[in-house]
């Protein structure tokens, strides 16, 4: 996996899933009706360990294992937000999270607009997303798009270790449902967290490496897979500009549109599927906005469109790889 | 049906007649004297259940000259389960009902010209005109709605109760629902949830015999609900829907418990609807004969003629109530009408937070 580098100022080591701790550590000590609720998030500390060690810290009222319910706990959460509590649900995987479907779309994402103003749900809710790691396709499916989909809740897909650090804070200062997925490739990985920033704006995408001849559009756990890709064309003399989207709802066309400005050319690379999916409106909007500053079509590096397999070389084969993404930027810049 | 109507009839009705006039300490907080209500507190239950037939009567004529439209759920012979259950509960207490919830938005004390304008759309209605019949909302009032997803507000409702539990606070939260949502996931996860958690949380279930067309006995494996609620841990009681004092004194005890710190609470209201399930529904599935039997225990007429028995109401003091109610009906309608529409400019509005919300 590689590592990312802190632009400025003093940085640590640390790993993604350290630094998630870390934030849910911050907003757990600065703000008593913060709690957290999901499975095993408490004596298991975390299915992929994020929560270790909070529940000797902060007790089982705040660190709450709930039963195998994730419509009746996420519902819950959802609940407690409109009860004056700053909830935040951890889902096992976005695989499970539409047992929960219901509860998300139709209150947390519709009570405010339904209300008429009202009824405000403050709720934050994390899950894990994305394959790689051989579990097969009931474990490993990319759906974060299909929330993305939803007026009335903020996506956050956090791709580095300072956003993992920081996004939940701001995702807690917001007013309405935030969703956070957590890249299930990217726990492991190691990063330098830069000291100096302590707060993350989620209205705005990232350019994580400037480049001259192509934009690389992608997010979360494709964010490593792009920068490698870019080491490799800058090895051949293509400069590829690398954006990391960071909030998928809503989609920060700004930065996005003055990438193509300056590149006049995009790949997009999504570990969803190609069809309907994120890649395909981000696409459109630079279709709508920037047609006439293209110099070459959209490409759109997905996921095969089928269920994620398990053995090794088929999922590798079925997901985005540094790979292929090389050679859909070649094959825009030729 | 009738099989059915006399488990309705059975004890519960009994049981429930006699804790309602004899539970001294809860009904005296209320105003009784002596172990019998005192004159004010049955007409002011019988005014309230009466402001709810006339002003969902009002509504089928609104819907017929197309003033009105959407889906639209009566609760035409269940007013005794809204009134009765909002007796007991308390201004700091919430409620979490569905799409049947007129009755319930009503008995809470959300204004009938905020529902009646929200069911014609206006800028005044108490959603702003988003909501329409099945999405009211009053956050003053701690109404939190109006869900249209059969059993989607229970899991709400455990959060709510949740939220309470975590601060200390003796607060009661209540959610109705139906016995079609009693099928639903959600009804088991949100009873087992507040079980385990000890959440302080009623549940209400509106027992009217179907889920749209299909009777109870067709959607359940065992129709005995309040044993299966029983089944989580938590107390489950039947009580006599048609009878608004059974309701309440079932309702007081319950409250009370659930505020003493006992944990979740089920109540089975056994009850029907005199109308069909919506505006849409031809009603095909009951025998009218079913619904004439249910009809003859109309809770209005119930109560009317307990306190005509015991001289607490005769007929001019019947035409006066009802002259008040229709006054005030009348009133919504035209302030409804007279009122302006949310302009299309705001389509976008409330999607999130606006400047200045805070979290
Ligand atoms: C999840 C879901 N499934 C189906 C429907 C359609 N539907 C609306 S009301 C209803 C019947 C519900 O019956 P019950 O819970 O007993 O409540 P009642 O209408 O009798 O008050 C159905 C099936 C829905 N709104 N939501």
């Amino acid at each position: 996996m590689s590592t990312l580098k802190a632009p400025t100022g003093t940085s640590r080591p640390t790993t993604y899933r350290e630094a998630l701790r870390e934030g849910l550590r911050e907003a757990l000590l600065q703000d008593e009706r913060v709690f957290l609720m999901g499975e095993d998030v408490g004596r298991y500390g975390g299915c992929f360990g994020v929560s270790l060690g909070l529940l000797e810290e902060f007790g089982p009222d705040r660190i709450r294992d709930t039963p195998l319910s994730e419509s009746g706990f996420v519902g819950a959460g959802i609940g407690a937000a409109l009860g004056g509590m700053r909830p935040v649900v951890e889902i096992m995987t976005v695989n499970f999270s539409l047992l929960a479907l219901d509860q998300i779309l139709n209150n947390a994402a519709t009570l405010l607009h339904m209300s008429g103003g009202q009824l405000s749900v403050p709720v934050v809710i994390r899950m894990t997303t994305g394959a790689g790691r051989q579990l097969g396709a009931q474990h490993s499916h990319s759906l974060e798009g299909w929330y993305a989909h939803i007026p009335g809740i903020r996506v956050l897909a956090p791709a580095t270790v300072d956003d993992a650090r920081h996004m939940l804070a701001a995702a807690l200062a917001d007013p309405d449902p935030v969703l956070i997925f957590e890249h299930g490739g990217l726990y492991n990985a190691e990063g330098s967290l830069d000291e100096t920033v302590d707060a993350v704006d989620l209205d705005t995408a990232a350019v994580r490496r400037s480049g001259t001849d192509v934009a690389v559009i992608t997010y979360g756990g494709s964010l490593p897979k792009a920068l490698a890709a870019a080491e490799t064309l800058a090895g051949e003399g293509i400069s590829a500009e690398v954006v990391d989207l960071r909030t998928l709802r809503p989609l920060d066309d700004a930065t996005l549109m003055a990438c193509i400005a300056r590149t006049h050319r995009a790949v997009i690379v999504d570990e969803a599927w190609r069809s309907g999916s994120l890649a395909a409106e981000i696409s459109s909007r630079i279709t709508e906005q920037a047609f006439y500053e293209l110099d070459a079509p959209v490409q759109r590096v997905c996921s095969a469109e089928v269920p994620i397999p398990y053995a090794r070389q088929l999922e590798e084969a079925a997901l985005p790889q540094p790979a292929t993404i090389v050679d859909a930027v070649r094959r825009t810049v030729s | 049906m009738s099989s059915t109507t006399s488990h309705h009839e059975g004890k519960a009705r009994a049981t429930a007649r006699k804790s309602g006039r004899k539970k001294g300490p809860a009904t005296a907080a209320r105003g009784t004297r002596g172990g019998l209500p005192a004159p004010g507190h049955h007409l002011s239950l019988l005014r309230r259940m009466l402001a709810i037939r006339r002003f969902e009567e009002r509504c089928v004529e609104l819907y017929s000259g197309a003033k009105i439209r959407g889906f639209v759920h009566l609760c035409i012979g269940e007013e005794a389960v809204a009134v009765g259950v909002n007796q007991a509960l308390r201004e700091t207490d919430a409620v979490v009902s569905t799409y049947r919830e007129h009755g319930h938005a009503l008995a809470r004390g959300v204004p009938a010209d905020a529902v009646m304008a929200e069911m014609y759309g206006r800028a005044t209605g108490c959603s702003r005109g988003r909501g329409g019949s099945m999405h009211l909302f009053d956050a003053a009032r701690r109404f939190y709605g109006g869900n249209a997803i059969v059993a989607g507000g229970l899991p709400l409702a455990a959060g709510l109760a949740l939220a309470d539990r975590m601060r200390g606070s003796t607060r009661v939260t209540c959610c109705f629902f139906g016995d079609g949502a009693f099928a639903e996931g959600e009804f088991h996860e949100t009873a087992n949830l507040a079980a385990l958690w000890q959440l302080p949380l009623l549940l209400v279930c509106e027992n009217n015999l179907y889920a749209m067309g299909t009777s109870l006995a067709r959607e359940h494996a065992q129709t005995n609900l309040a044993m299966r609620a029983a089944s989580y841990g938590m107390p489950a009681w039947t009580v006599d829907g048609m009878d608004v004092l059974a309701v309440e004194a079932a309702a007081l005890r319950a409250t009370e418990s659930v505020r003493a710190g006992n944990g979740p609470h089920f109540l089975e209201a056994q009850t029907y609807r005199f109308r069909a399930h919506s505006m849409y529904d031809p009603d095909r599935y009951r025998a009218k004969s079913e619904i004439e039997e249910w009809k003859g225990r109309d809770p209005l007429k119930g109560l009317a003629e307990l306190m005509s028995s015991e001289g607490q109401l005769d007929d001019r003091v019947m035409e006066e109530l009802d002259k008040e109610v229709l006054a005030e009906i009348d009133e919504a309608v035209r302030g409804a009408e007279e009122a302006p529409l949310e302009p299309v400019s705001d389509l976008l509005r409330f999607v999130t937070s606006e400047p200045g919300s805070t979290a």
